[in-house]
């Protein structure tokens, strides 16, 4: 697999598929507009996107009272439908009486140890994957909107840093890919312009959800770079800077993605 | 609906010789055959829809449509589907009736590598349909690493 | 308890065809992978899926490890009698679940 990998890396025989390879900001596409239509279909049906098994589990944790505290989610926000509305198109964040910006899985981890007296979930937990899949979907169709807030801006700086960076074995920047060739095809993959519209995915790779550091992570292996451990900043960041070039496009989550 | 079905099929292939001149893997050719027994499937009456081109083979829609008029005298008892390359050449059995009003079943598969797939259906009046069709799979560029 | 979502119409007319769509939670673990450890990882799958409408067996699926994890399955049905759909997958490591669905037919 390495081999396989290397090997697409290497040569990169990018087959222009789309003449145009600007990105002008009102032709951005979501990963969604790249996929087949089977698998369009299989995100657009709820009854049939397998994400949504998670979005009713997370539903379930969500009214379960758990830690030291005894309390659920519900206890303190009532209905995610009213509470939770919107909260996923502005995060990355940084909590209260905090300095550094934290992703949603950080913000629920918060509410688990501070709120609810609980441990910290892992990274890519299944429950923890689950809350924030349950979170997410309440902001369906919402655009994204990151907050103003002037905090922020170091670290989407260093995030735009990071995806411009020429990096690992091959020598690779995010930049390279999704935005001088996106649309065009690597090893008879469209690349998609890697817009963070519809995490925690179903992957079909994985067959599985999983965050969008797990899917970054993915990108960093493919390009032989250094892949951070689940629960360094640089996610966060990456996050910050994916985010506000995907400003205005709408939320999808759970999509699914190849 | 059959359980007998599944069983007869089995005791039927210790008889049947395996034919060289299939195209199809010894393996997938041998699964069949415990379900047909001595009968050759009829091409026909069977559409199998499975996308030519798959982004990736770990889940792949997958249906099978029988043209029947699904009546107590004339039904689809069964539908199988095989494929080549996976470990092992079952990928699902389903029995049906009467009283499904339409033959059409289904799913989503994996597949490891581009292969063909074969649905074999069986009918009330003990006769055997097939139809096959052939998937491209083109895996994903960034993965997990490798274990 | 298990994740199941289930599709299904809430009524249907006498002698019309239904569809019911069924999507349950389950890793279907084909036992020919290694895990992170090298060894190999035991196999967990749904073995079988029975449908009944008012007990009567209408739909049944014997299913491999090529069926694909958080298996999903569509099926067509037609509408005889109101009454009660259970659905019901079983499987490896003892693994039992049950959905009923009221279908109510006029
Ligand atoms: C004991 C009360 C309490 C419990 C229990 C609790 N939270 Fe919170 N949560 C809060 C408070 C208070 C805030 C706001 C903190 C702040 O503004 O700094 C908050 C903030 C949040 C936010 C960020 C909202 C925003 O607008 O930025 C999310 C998301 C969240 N909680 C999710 C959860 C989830 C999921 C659970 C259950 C696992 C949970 N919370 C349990 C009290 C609670
Ligand atoms: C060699 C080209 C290449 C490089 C370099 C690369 N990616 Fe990707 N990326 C892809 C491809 C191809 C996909 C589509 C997924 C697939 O099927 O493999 C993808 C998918 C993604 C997605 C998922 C989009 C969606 O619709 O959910 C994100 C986000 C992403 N990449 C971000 C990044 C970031 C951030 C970096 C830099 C750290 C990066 N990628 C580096 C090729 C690349």
């Amino acid at each position: 697999m390495t081999g396989r990998l290397l090997a697409i890396g290497l040569a990169l025989v990018f087959a222009a598929s789309y003449a145009a390879a600007q990105v002008g900001a009102d032709k951005r596409r979501s990963g969604y507009q790249d996929m087949g239509e089977a698998l369009q279909k299989m995100q657009d049906d709820d009854t049939a996107n397998p994400g949504m098994l998670f979005v009713q589990l997370g539903g379930q944790l969500w009214n379960r009272a758990v830690g030291a505290a005894d309390k659920s989610c519900a206890d303190c926000h009532g209905a995610a439908a009213v509470s939770m509305k919107g909260v996923a198109a502005r995060y990355p964040a940084i909590p209260g009486g905090s300095d550094r910006p934290v992703d949603l899985e950080g913000r629920i981890n918060l509410c688990r140890t501070e709120q609810q007296k609980a441990d910290r979930l892992p990274p890519e937990n299944r429950d923890l994957l689950a809350l924030t899949v349950y979170v997410a979907h309440q902001s369906r169709d919402l655009q994204i909107a990151p907050p103003y807030d002037p905090r922020l801006d170091a670290f989407r700086q260093e995030g735009a840093e990071i995806y411009r960076r020429r990096q690992g074995q091959l020598n690779l920047s995010c930049a390279i890919c999704h935005d001088d060739n996106a649309g065009k095809k690597l090893a008879g993959i469209v690349i998609p312009e890697a817009h963070p519209t519809g995490y925690p995915i179903y992957r079909l790779e994985w067959q599985a959800l999983g965050s969008l550091k797990r899917r970054l992570r993915n990108c960093l292996v493919g390009i032989r770079a250094e892949a951070w451990p689940l629960d360094a900043p640089e996610y966060v960041a990456l996050e910050l800077y994916l985010m506000q070039r995907a400003r205005g496009l709408k939320l999808e989550t759970p999509a699914v993605r190849p | 609906m059959d359980r007998r079905l599944f069983l007869a099929g089995t005791a039927a292939v210790v008889f049947v010789p395996l034919s060289p001149a299939t195209a199809t893997p010894d393996a997938m050719a041998e699964a069949i055959r415990k379900i047909v027994g001595t009968a050759t499937p009829t091409e026909g009456r069977v559409k199998l829809d499975v996308p030519p081109l798959v982004e990736n083979g770990s889940t792949v829609p997958l249906t099978v449509s029988v043209d029947s008029p699904m009546t107590e005298a004339d039904h689809v008892k069964a539908i199988h589907v095989f494929n080549e390359k996976n470990p092992q050449p079952n990928i699902f059995s389903a029995r049906l009736g009467p009283r499904s009003g339409k033959a059409i079943v289904g799913t989503r598969i994996k597949l490891g590598d581009s292969q063909r797939i074969v649905a074999i259906v069986e009918t009330s009046d003990g006769k055997f349909w097939s139809a096959g069709a052939d998937v491209i799979v083109t895996l994903a560029a960034c993965l997990e690493e490798s274990p | 308890m298990s994740n199941i979502l289930v599709n299904a119409p809430k009524t249907a007319r006498r002698g019309a065809v239904i569809e019911i769509k069924a999507l349950i939670m389950h890793p279907m673990e084909t036992g020919f992978r290694p895990g992170p450890n090298g060894r190999i990882i035991p196999r967990n799958i749904i073995e079988r899926f029975t449908a009944t409408w008012n007990g009567a067996e209408i739909f049944a699926m014997d299913m491999s490890p090529a069926i694909a994890a958080n298996p999903f399955v569509s099926f067509f049905a037609e509408a005889k009698e109101s009454g009660t759909v259970v659905l019901r997958w079983t499987g490896d490591e003892g693994f039992v679940a049950e959905q009923r669905v009221d279908i109510a037919v006029e």
